[in-house]
């Protein structure tokens, strides 16, 4: 890694604080450390009651784990805000006219600003969505654009997620804890508010509604079972909705639409925000074997007869492969150069940008085209000879199967440890909702911290942890 | 309200009504075993009879002994109705219908979890026992009480209510039942001290001695305690209580969704049978029999609304 600090959210380089903390700085260096390590404590216990937790795949036993929660806030000025939502709004912008084009006439292909080939060879490509018109023509109802910073004017977006981006209960839960643990705090700072999440979220599913829906829009949350690692989430975002929370036995297509088993007989539903992935809504449809679908929901929703959010096959948008061609597509459909920058990436599958990588391996970070939570990948400059002894091995098999970046300098955001503020690595996920009514960014997000000294992965399947994230009112 | 969720609501407070009797009933069989040691074993024997675990019992253990019982009710691992396994079952199915439920009986019903997962980690010593079993019904005490004290008098609730008192029902049934000879009259004749145990084994296994006393005074007869458990409304465990509420909570969904189901009928003739039974036509025509018929009469009809009400496909 690079002998300059990085940039410091918090603390300028000569050690003074920035603005957006000045007053939690104040109220930090007036507060009894012993105090605020009894608040810590306190917050944990109320998750673990709450039950926010979070289930691990594969480790057997283990069962239900809390991300851990750091009681420093992380703090972005308004203006810094201002700039950060309308780069967000243009790429989210973008990825729906993207997904629109190349679902139907791939003009972009045509244009020759994206190979044929990152489309056909794509394994998140549906074949079964060309020519479908999703209601309302939105693809990506919820996106969660994680952003990187490396220094005072410096943000870079790392990944576009526009499947099913999860973590918003962790922004909406870490708010209230922070109000119920430290109310003064709140009246120190004006902080933009984001517990309307839950409202937007509905009323933005419920405006895109299927056009033959004539009543009240019925929305559900469809999971895949208590079992999924998320299923806290999918839980509360129903509750906070008051909407049902859905499993694909609790459905069945009933007269050409899709409909629910109450107590009181089947009930259609409108509108289907989904957490399970493509593969498994529809066992007549895409994998035969799905217990978690629906069988025929696929068709109903051709027909015009469900909203499915995210629409089927958005997928191919957040595809690391497709990533790197991000600032050529913003651009191609706004018109507008990318006001939000790409991390410089080798696509593996070009044998110039191969050789570089296999040269590198040392410097950069590769990452597998459709790998996620932080699995899957090499940070070189931490990995270990033999690390990266096997990962060249993997590389060299499958070139196409992984992209390479620079290692960044992530920004640091002090954490309450036992020695005092510390500073440890952040990224931020903000979530954004789009509707035909247009765009909605919550204020803030999901910072999500590396809580290991030196440490670069941020996520929580990792041992990340998260922060409260505030936007104040103005700077 | 999805059919899942109705059946979640309904499993959840039967497990948890299940973990509290069950609680009672080992501690009534500790104290019977330290009171009267020569009839410990046999006791024991009738506790698992009870709790309907004697088969599953048996497959592990040589012999009975109360150690191992109570092990075997409090935690036993291939006993799938452990208290340990009941509360397991009931955060399940609370996790399964959290929408429905308000913040107070989730986090009620989590912390009963918490606490016993970390209570019944490993095996409980006898001088612990009595504190164990107090902390399971205490437990199953706040979630009950978070229950009434929040929660919408709406469809959500009746289905939690009639999960209580289906399981609290064939609870005092089975109970009585294996106990069934010693509460017969021949047996007030014989009336000795061996007797007087068993009775007073059956009062505290429902927390009803007290009560009991309240009604028919000191003189415990096996019929007035019959009577007692089977037929007085008053008694929180008694099985017309059990179905007056089972009535009331399906009348509620009666006049909620509009429409009568099999199950309502099959409900308005088990109370209208209890409304007309007197102890002693029940015993002329054989108690063991009653209950019987009313064990398969419960069992029936909580299958009949777990169809009535779409509980799964």
């Amino acid at each position: 890694m690079s002998d300059v600090s990085p940039f410091d959210e918090m603390l300028r380089s000569d050690r003074s604080v920035r603005d957006a903390y000045q007053a939690f700085e104040t109220w930090f260096s007036s507060e009894d450390p012993a105090h605020l390590r009894a608040k810590a404590r306190e917050a944990e216990a109320v998750f673990r009651l709450t039950g926010i937790t979070f289930n691990v795949y594969g480790a057997a036993g283990a069962g239900e784990r809390l991300i851990p929660f750091d009681i420093v806030p992380r703090i972005i000025a308004a203006r810094e805000w201002a700039r950060l939502s309308r780069g967000i709004e243009q790429r989210v912008r973008a990825l729906n006219a993207f997904l629109h084009d190349i679902y139907h006439r791939q003009e972009i292909v045509r244009a020759g600003v994206l190979p044929v080939e990152m489309i056909a060879r794509n394994d998140a490509f549906l074949q079964q969505m060309i020519g479908v018109d999703p209601p309302g023509g939105i693809y990506t109802h919820i996106v969660g654009v994680d952003l990187v910073r490396t220094g005072p004017d410096q943000f870079y977006v790392l990944e576009d997620n526009a499947r099913t981006p999860s973590g918003v209960s962790y922004m909406l839960e870490n708010r209230e804890t922070m109000l119920h643990m430290f109310p003064e705090l709140f009246a120190k700072n004006r902080i933009q508010r984001v517990s309307r999440y839950p409202q937007s979220l509905h009323s933005s599913l419920a405006a895109s509604a299927p056009r033959r829906c004539d009543q009240d829009p019925v929305v559900a949350v469809l999971t895949p079972g208590i079992h999924n690692s998320a299923y806290y989430e999918h839980s509360f975002l129903a509750d906070q909705m008051g909407v049902e929370l859905v499993e694909g036995h609790d459905l069945r297509v009933v007269d050409g639409r899709v409909a629910m088993r109450t107590t009181e007989g089947y009930r259609t539903i409108d509108v289907l925000y989904r957490r399970v992935d493509d593969d498994y809504l529809d066992p007549l449809n895409f994998r035969p074997d799905s217990q978690l679908g629906v069988p025929g929901i696929f068709d109903v929703y051709r027909a015009g007869g469900i909203t499915i959010a995210n629409a089927p096959g958005t997928g191919v948008s957040d595809d690391k492969a497709i990533y790197s061609y991000m600032p050529d597509i913003v651009e191609f459909y706004t018109g507008e150069k990318a006001m939000l920058e790409n991390v410089p990436t080798w696509r593996c599958s070009d044998p110039d940008s191969l050789a570089h990588v296999l040269d590198n391996l040392e410097e950069l970070v590769v990452k597998e085209v459709h790998g996620s939570g932080g699995y899957g990948m090499l940070i070189g400059p931490t990995a270990s000879k033999k690390d990266i002894r096997e990962f060249r091995a993997k590389l060299e098999a499958r070139p196409s199967n992984y992209i390479a970046q620079p290692t960044l300098a992530l920004s640091t955001c002090p954490i309450f440890s036992k020695a005092g503020l510390t500073p440890r690595h952040v990224d931020l996920r903000p979530f954004v909702l789009v509707s035909p009514n247009g765009i909605e960014i919550t204020p803030g997000g999901l910072t999500r911290v590396a809580l290991k000294k030196g440490s670069l992965v941020v996520n929580s399947s990792q041992g990340g942890g998260t922060k409260d994230t505030w936007v104040l009112e103005d700077d | 309200m999805l059919g899942k969720t109705a059946g979640g609501l309904a499993w959840m407070f039967r497990y948890l009504e299940r973990s509290e009797n069950l609680a009672r009933l080992v501690e009534t069989g500790q104290r019977i075993a330290l009171t009267r040691p020569d009839r410990a074993e046999s006791e024991w024997a009738s506790v698992l009879k009870t709790a309907g675990v004697t088969a599953s019992y048996k497959a592990h253990h040589d012999d009975v002994t109360g150690e191992q019982v109570v092990d075997w009710i409090l935690r036993g691992k291939d006993n799938h109705s452990s208290i340990l396994n009941c509360i397991e079952g009931a955060r399940m199915n609370a996790r399964l219908v959290r929408t429905a439920l308000t913040r107070e009986v989730w986090e009620a019903v989590n912390e009963c979890w918490m606490t016993l997962c970390s209570e019944l980690s490993r095996k409980v010593i006898p001088r612990d026992l009595p504190r164990t079993l107090g902390v399971i019904k205490q437990r199953s005490a706040f979630v009950r009480g978070a229950l009434h004290g929040t929660m919408l008098r709406n469809d959500i609730y009746d289905f939690a209510r009639l999960g209580t008192f289906l399981e609290r029902a064939d609870a005092t049934a089975r109970l009585l039942d294996v106990k069934y000879y010693v509460l017969l009259p021949s047996a007030a004749g014989v009336g000795s001290t061996l007797d007087n145990a068993q009775w007073e084994m059956i009062l505290r296994s429902v927390s009803a001695e007290g009560a009991f006393r309240m009604v028919h005074g000191r003189n415990r007869k096996p019929a007035d305690i019959a009577k007692f458990l089977t037929l007085d409304s008053r008694m929180p465990r008694s099985l017309a209580f059990c179905y007056s509420k089972i009535g009331d909570n399906l009348g509620y969904l009666e006049s909620d969704y509009g429409i009568r189901m099999p199950s309502h009928d099959m409900a308005e003739a088990m109370c209208q049978d209890l409304n007309h039974a007197t102890i002693e036509t029940i015993f002329e025509n054989g108690l063991h029999q009653f209950l019987q018929n009313f064990l398969r009469r419960n069992g029936e009809l909580a299958v009949q609304i777990e169809l009535d009400y779409r509980f799964s496909q």
